[in-house]
């Protein structure tokens, strides 16, 4: 994918912008993805994701057998054989917490990717059309957004059919709006350039100005929108699941820590049952949003830290 | 007036939206959840009451649109069933003896984020590179990506359960009669202690980068250079001139938060034991109670509806610009 224009990354670009600098914009997106490497916080969040997603593509060979079966003595603490210990009912909660990797990861990517997709076409649909479609999307978006999540989240919840697909879809009527409203205004701003209003004058295809135009010029909001999903996509699951709203029999870190709490480990002082799957959560979740930050801080010179050494020129 | 009066238009609107996806999900939604509550519960019913449940629900055989005016009058008069978990008592009534505790949690949890996280954000951005700008953003990006529940577990067991520093369960002691004295306040303080210092922990980090990244645009702006060249006190440029023009869009974010808060509050409730509509929401989760279910989604929705709508009246008298145009 080329962007057709680089006025809008020239025009922000500072001098010492290592984004724009060199080149003067001409192939802005590799000096992007450079940037965004380059930058400490991006590496460890990506080293983070990484290892769990490792650990959650190979689960079945390290942790072999169904992770729900008992295996061991209920309610040990960490030792050798268990490393993390095993649930009141005698299941490895090491197994638990490599296989609810799986799923956790999966609905998680998956939210993030749909919801980003849905706030996309309406945000940029909205932008690009104006008037009143723009009104009406608009309309729609704020009405979801204001809706408090957590509540819809469960009634939505409650009357489908248990199951995965059915978190995945709540999740993502619940989470699109949010999206939408982040890339309506940036997209906004695009449309209003001077290189749209060519592209209309030209006959462009709206799709094609929307999706060859518009879209390639918000690459870096459109990819912190995709990771800021994820990161509710997760923590969204883990919520539904610890009420009991999820597919109880799956395992995945919210199932983990709806057992623990159901089995009393708070009570029973085994702090083991449920630290592995929280800390996961939170893990992959700070590691999503330091990535986050660091596109933040290549795409927006202001906000980097101006300590010295740490400028590249 | 006609921000307002548009405002109240567009808040009235999505507390429609929300009555009407109240309607249909039960009339909807394939497999048959409320038939399978009725089954369960039907037995200790009058038969008022199913009658009652049974409109609510669209079980009766009226036309479509004769259930929605109704099912549309009936909210409005209070009249949301009967709990099947909490059974006899009417779903209003059940929310009614339990808002408050939640608007407590929630609200002196999300006052005392926003009141600390903004004051932390304004003096980050206004020292760039100094200890609070490099230290703190990151351990608080790093506590609030733990779930409310999560953090609110870990919280009970530790300080709880293992230390034995604060209650573990309820809003007062058992035992207290609710009255204005000092030893039930205390009773009270005491036990929203730990669950208002698990939300505040997660949300302060967001409110601590959101005001210090406005902050260092404001502090680019022309009128704080002219500030610092006719010698005004640095305190008095931070709060007066920079602080004062970041806010805005935390006035904003105040009004949308608050149903994140109450959101992550009724997890909270949960893991506390504490009474407000989060725990009563998991007791009908399990008691397959989809009135009382409903009854709290709406009732939570309205609240921050109306939590929106005096944000806006506050904003429009801290902003002219919305005045003008």
């Amino acid at each position: 994918m080329s962007v057709t224009t680089p006025s809008e990354t020239v025009a922000l670009a500072t001098p010492d912008d290592p984004a724009t600098a060199p080149a003067s914009g001409r192939r802005p997106r590799r000096g992007l993805i450079r940037g965004i490497l380059g930058n400490r916080k991006a590496a460890f969040g990506a080293a983070v994701l990484l290892l769990f997603g490792v650990v959650a593509l190979a689960a079945p060979l390290l942790a072999p057998g169904n992770p729900s079966l008992i295996t061991a003595i209920a309610s040990q603490p960490p030792s050798l054989e268990h490393l993390f210990g095993t649930t009141a009912k005698g299941q490895d909660i090491l197994a638990l917490t490599m296989h609810g990797a799986r799923t956790s990861l999966l609905v998680g990517f998956v939210v993030g990717a749909a919801a980003t997709l849905v706030g996309l076409l309406v945000g940029v649909a909205s932008a690009y059309f104006g008037w009143v479609i723009d009104d009406l999307l608009s309309l729609v978006t704020n009405v979801f957004l204001l809706i408090p999540g957590l509540p819809l989240l469960v009634i939505l919840a409650a009357f489908l059919p248990p199951g995965i697909g059915t978190v995945v879809v709540v999740l993502i009527i619940t989470g699109w709006a949010g999206s939408a409203r982040v890339l309506r205004s940036q997209a906004l701003s695009i449309r209003s350039k001077d290189f749209v209003a060519a592209a209309v004058v030209t006959g462009e295809h709206p799709l094609r100005i929307m999706f060859r135009e518009i879209l390639p010029n918000m690459a870096s909001i459109v990819m912190s929108t995709f990771l800021a999903c994820v990161i509710f996509g997760i923590g969204a699951q883990a919520g539904l699941e610890f009420l009991g709203l999820g597919d109880a029999s799956v395992v995945s870190w919210g199932t983990n820590l709806y057992w623990a709490s159901n089995d009393g480990a708070l009570f029973t002082g085994a702090w083991w049952a449920f630290v592995p799957s929280g800390l996961c959560i939170a893990l992959v979740a700070f590691a999503l949003a330091m990535v986050n930050y660091a596109v933040d801080e290549v795409t927006n010179p202001r906000l980097r830290t101006t300590k010295k050494g740490r400028t590249r020129a | 007036m006609r921000f307002i009066v548009r405002r109240l238009a567009f808040y009235l609107l999505a507390f429609w939206v929300s009555i009407t996806l109240n309607f249909l999900l039960p009339r909807f939604m394939p497999g048959d959840p409320v038939t399978r509550m009725f089954a369960q519960a039907a037995n200790k019913m009058q038969p008022h009451q199913i009658e009652q449940l049974r409109q609510l629900f669209g079980l009766d055989e009226r036309p479509i649109w004769q259930q929605y005016l109704s099912y549309v009058q009936n909210i409005f008069t209070g009249q949301m069933g009967v709990s099947i978990s909490r059974f006899p008592t009417p779903v209003s009534e059940v929310i009614g003896s339990q808002i408050g505790w939640t608007l407590l949690l929630g609200g002196t949890a999300l006052v005392i984020a926003v009141v600390i996280g903004n004051l932390l954000g304004i003096l980050a951005a206004w020292r760039r590179g100094g200890v609070l700008d490099s230290v703190f953003p990151p351990i608080l990006v790093f506590v609030g990506s733990f779930p409310y529940f999560w953090l609110a577990m870990a919280a009970l067991y530790l300080f709880g359960v293992v230390l034995g520093w604060f209650p573990i369960r309820h809003a007062f002691d058992a035992g207290m009669t609710p009255e204005l004295s000092w030893t039930f306040l205390s009773s009270i303080a005491t036990h929203l202690f730990l669950p208002a210092l698990t939300i505040v922990l997660v949300s302060i980090g967001g409110w601590m980068l959101g005001m210090r990244n406005t902050m260092i645009a404001t502090t680019a702006e022309d009128y704080i250079l002219m500030a610092e060249a006719k010698g005004l006190t640095n305190n008095r440029i931070m709060f007066r001139y920079a602080a004062r023009n970041a806010m805005l869009p935390s006035v904003t974010a105040f009004g949308m938060s608050f149903g994140f808060i109450v959101g992550g509050a009724l997890l909270t409730e949960v893991v506390f034991a504490y009474p407000g509509v989060g725990y009563q929401l998991l007791a009908a989760v399990q008691g397959l109670d989809y009135p009382l279910m409903q009854g709290i989604f709406l009732t939570i929705t309205a609240a921050v509806l109306v939590a929106n709508f005096l944000v806006d009246i506050v904003y429009v008298r801290l902003d002219p610009r919305v005045r003008v145009s």
